[in-house]
């Protein structure tokens, strides 16, 4: 299937190569186990296999049929059609890694353009092409910032707002490194300046999020004042859709900007593919890890991009480089970009604020059942913590049958919040959809 | 052959095509009541460019046109397995019911996303011979280090604590020794021999009981097999140590070798290689990871497994564990499913005798291919290639040609060029690997060019060193650009 060849075709070809079967190309290998057969099911034509991964398919229930309120690191926004009608174009998916910069402007203008609107929405200087998605962008900014002290300050300090994922994977980056790993146990609700006493001239870096995995807007000034006193670098994760309204962390001092870019444009798609945001200061661009695209000029004076600053990784480099990464998220991206494009400065701030106030009417009204609670007094973006009457698991599968989508089980990631709700409010959802879901609360409040 | 010069212009940045007021997509009227937003919370201003919703679907159509693509045109890009990605993925994978699902969701409502994960580590199993597989790395380099943290672990485990040293041959891609670098392994290279395999003098007189193990690519960045396969495996498994392999060839050996077969204790796939899922310009890719049953155990989480068996009436249950000595999360979520879904559709489509198929056909053009160059460019290996070969691009009477020339000139004639200095132990390296989904026709028009560049490198050089002369932008200046770092559009001054 997919093989152009003719008999003739394959005949000829044989006899240039000077052997009499294709078999014979493979005379020389070395094993008892050559040819196998593979023992799976035979192939199928177009139509059969659209139509096997079609009822495959319906065995999911999406977002479009049950009114989802689950975020917790993904979440359910809308995309605009310009978005994947551009991104189902050929010249821009069957590319590869833009190498051949004359034959692959596009990708370049589109990942500079990417750059520069990630530097404007983020309030740095310099923006790389992408990482695999926010977890590992982080535990690229662990990396960065251990490598940036020459391996001499061996301390890194995780919020315990950061999305258990996302720890999980720094943790999983750094087992066999000397990087010692604290702040997770820190108590929930004393804020960002409870880390400031695990600060030390040890600490190479201070990691938090923003709005962090509970929802919450904290504001990092004091911390990230009492980080550059100690000489130690400061990642702060975003939420870039929070962005639209949220003060850029560029403005209050951050060193690092890691983001999952997935609220921009990209669906759910069962957690990935997705998109890692990573920004730094100009300072430390030469510390960061992942392609770069930098403006130049061609042969006949005119503008054009290439990849620049190569001389970081691994392909030039190897055991050398700042990371590992080749491969990126280039297509995710591109989908980044379009969608900044579209919405602009006025759009993107339009949904942020249809997030941030249906999330606000959704909590207002949750508060007021009888044994639901906000948990928190912070100011929140488009999700929220709620202490519930029963556990999180039994109202969920209760809301199932009212093809509702709860939010997510915080009892399942720290001991105390048993009975904790996560729960994100989308532009998706109408105020409609929200009485809807607060009543079923309601209702399910009590067994 | 394009000639993309004439047709187009340079694209203005969305930023320089920007008009104040403009907006190109609209939401709803919001529905409920204002909240109050903290003043003090929110930014003073957002810099990015207004423009209509016709601007930016021809802004970036006309970009998508300052590319080639496998959709324009042939793409020999070694070690990338650039073939023809079936269009039947991009519908598959965006089918509601893949596209519209949150990785959170309970598992009883999306049966048919784990099921499917279930069912490609299967599939992925049987093409590899491997014992346990995760879907979760997002590309190969990601797999790369996967596996690497899984040796680690394995000696660890073993309370084996010496093992710090990681074998990688000089043919190796440069992830391989990036990779071991950042799971804090110290590196040793070892050299080629004469017919491109391992050495294994050298390699024998590394393996002591240091030894973390070898990452190996087989087929080598040659596009050779290695003939001393099982000797290298046995040599470092005597030593205690593991065998990693780089799976970025395995487009040579599907249906034909399977590396758990050959002594192979963990390798990654790449699904954008070798399964057809689109490269998208430089990702998103999928890197999934195969071991044997002795390093199952040490898998990242979530894998997709039967939580509860089914009967005659009942389906399995379907659901995502952790096994018991993981090494943890490698990212968030579980992996690439939308490459996943691509991956899957293509095995379906060819099932096993198509995937074979696949492989020999790779192999077969690979090889026609270097039979029709071998008397114009110096192929270093000279012997069976497998899906890909290495030419050098250079001669000794045309001295101030490069690699990079014919590859520039190569553009001009409507081809993607094959890789460049890559592997760097063949000077002026020129990576050739057509892939299977090409015609006789498109390969000898690729080899009637190569042949035509290397009479013009002679009677012609400046050409070539000019070159590429039909394209939208002509050489660019890389120094340039190292040198004066412009890395984002104007913005305005904060
Ligand atoms: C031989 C080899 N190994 C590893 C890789 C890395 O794979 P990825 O780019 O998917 O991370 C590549 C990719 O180009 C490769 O050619």
């Amino acid at each position: 299937m997919f093989l152009p060849h003719t008999d003739a075709d394959r005949e000829a070809m044989l006899r240039t190569i000077g052997v009499k079967k294709i078999k014979d190309l493979f005379e020389g290998l070395p094993g008892e186990h050559l040819f196998p057969e593979l023992d799976l099911p035979p192939g199928v034509a177009e139509m059969e296999a659209l139509a096997e991964l079609q009822h495959i398919a319906d065995a999911n229930e999406t977002t479009g049929e049950l009114i989802s309120f689950l975020g917790a690191g993904a979440y359910n926004h809308y995309s605009p059609a310009v978005v994947d009608s551009i991104l189902r174009r050929g010249e821009f998916y069957t590319a590869y890694t833009p190498y051949q910069p004359e034959i692959s402007q596009g990708t370049l203008q589109a990942i500079f353009e990417y750059q520069s609107m990630i530097v404007a929405l983020t309030g740095m200087d310099v923006s790389n092409a992408s990482h695999y998605d926010g977890a590992t962008a982080v535990a690229e900014a662990v990396n960065m910032a251990y490598h940036n002290f020459r391996g001499k300050r061996t301390k890194v300090i995780l919020s315990p707002g950061l999305h258990p994922h996302y720890r999980e994977t720094v943790h999983t980056y750094t087992v066999d490194s000397n990087i010692l790993l604290e702040g997770e146990e820190t108590p929930l609700d004393s804020g960002p300046e409870a880390l400031i006493p695990l600060i030390d001239d040890n600490t190479a870096l201070v990691a938090v999020q923003y709005p962090d995995f509970f929802g919450r807007i904290h504001r990092f000034r004091e911390l990230i004042e009492a980080a550059h006193q100690a000489g130690a670098l400061v990642a702060v994760h975003v939420n870039p859709l929070a962005l639209g309204l949220l003060e850029p962390p560029g403005d209050f001092g951050a060193d690092i900007v890691t983001g999952e870019g997935q609220s921009l444009g990209i669906p759910l798609s069962f957690g990935g593919p997705y998109l890692g945001i990573f920004a730094t200061r100009q300072q430390y661009v030469r510390k960061m890890a992942g392609r770069i695209v930098g403006e130049t000029q061609d042969a006949r004076c005119q503008r054009g991009f290439v990849l620049t600053l190569s001389t970081r990784e691994q392909h030039i480099r190897r055991e050398k480089a700042t990371s590992n990464i080749c491969t990126n998220q280039g297509l995710m991206a591109l989908a980044a970009a379009i969608y900044m494009s579209l919405l602009g400065k006025n759009g993107l701030r339009q949904v942020a604020e249809l997030n941030f106030h249906k999330a606000h009417y959704a909590a207002a009204q949750i508060a007021t059942l009888d044994g639901f609670e906000l948990v928190y007094d912070e100011p929140f973006f488009n999700e929220f913590t709620v202490r519930c009457p029963r556990p999180v698991a039994e109202i969920n599968e209760e809301l199932l049958s009212y093809d509702i989508l709860g939010g997510y089980d915080l009892g399942q990631t720290r001991a105390g919040l048993e009975n904790h709700m996560l729960i994100a409010v989308t532009e998706m959802v109408s105020r409609e959809q929200i009485d809807i879901f607060v009543d079923a609360l309601a209702e399910v409040a009590h067994d | 052959m394009t000639d993309l010069s004439t047709s187009l212009k340079i694209e203005p940045t969305v930023f320089e095509l920007s008009s104040p007021g403009r907006q190109g997509h609209s939401f709803p009227e919001l529905d409920v009541p204002h909240a109050e937003i903290p003043k003090s919370l929110l930014r003073d201003d957002l810099p990015l460019p207004e423009l209509a919703e016709v601007d930016v679907a021809r802004h970036f159509t006309r970009l998508s046109q300052l590319n080639h693509g496998v959709d324009t045109g042939f793409y020999p890009l070694g070690s990338c397995t650039m073939k023809y990605n079936p269009k039947i993925n991009e519908a598959t994978s965006r089918l509601p019911g893949f596209a519209n699902i949150h990785p959170l969701q309970p598992i009883e409502t999306v049966q048919g996303a784990i099921g499917l994960m279930f069912e490609l580590q299967e599939w992925l199993k049987e093409i590899s011979g491997f014992a346990g597989i995760t879907l979760q790395p997002a590309a190969g380099a990601h797999g790369e280090l996967t596996g690497v943290l899984i040796m680690r672990a394995y000696h660890r485990a073993r309370g084996d604590d010496r093992r710090v040293k990681m074998l990688i041959p000089d043919s190796a891609h440069g992830t391989n020794p990036a990779s071991s670098a950042m799971s804090g392994l110290e590196i040793v290279e070892i050299p080629s021999d004469t017919r491109g395999n391992i050495d294994l003098a050298a390699l024998r007189a590394e393996c002591d009981e240091t030894l973390a193990g070898i990452m190996i690519t087989n087929p080598n960045t040659l596009g050779l097999f290695d003939e001393n396969l099982r000797q290298v495996c046995d040599c470092v498994h005597e030593a205690g140590g593991l065998v990693y392999g780089d799976g970025a060839n395995f487009n040579a050996i599907m249906g034909i070798s399977r590396p758990a077969d050959c002594g192979v204790d963990v390798l990654h796939f790449n699904l954008h290689k070798t399964f057809s899922t689109p490269h998208g310009g430089g990702g998103p890719g999928s890197g999934p990871v195969g071991v044997t049953d002795e390093l199952a155990a040490f898998l990242p989480g979530p894998i997709a497994a039967i939580v509860e068996e089914g009967d005659d009436e009942e389906p399995p249950l379907y659901g995502l564990v952790t096994p018991e000595k993981s090494i943890g999360r490698i990212k968030a979520f579980h992996g690439h499913f939308g490459v996943m879904t691509r991956a899957y559709t293509y095995i379906m489509m060819l099932g096993g005798e198509g995937l074979r198929a696949a492989s020999e056909h790779a192999v077969l053009n690979a090889n026609y291919l270097q039979a029709r160059l071998r008397d114009t460019y110096k192929i270093p290996y000279d012997r069976i290639c497998m899906h890909e070969f290495v030419a050098e691009g250079h001669w000794e009477d045309a001295p101030d040609i490069h690699a990079l020339d014919i590859s520039k000139r190569l553009m001009d004639f409507g081809f993607h060029p094959p890789t460049n200095y890559f592997p760097l132990i063949v000077p002026e390296a020129l990576m050739i690997e057509p892939t299977e989904t090409e015609s006789k026709e498109t390969l000898d028009a690729f080899a009637d060019a190569l042949i035509q560049i290397a009479e013009e490198a002679r009677t012609q050089p400046d050409l070539l060193q000019t070159a590429p002369h039909r394209t939208p932008v002509g050489r660019l200046d890389e120094v340039k650009a190292a040198r004066e770092l412009v890395l984002c559009c104007w913005l305005p001054e904060k």
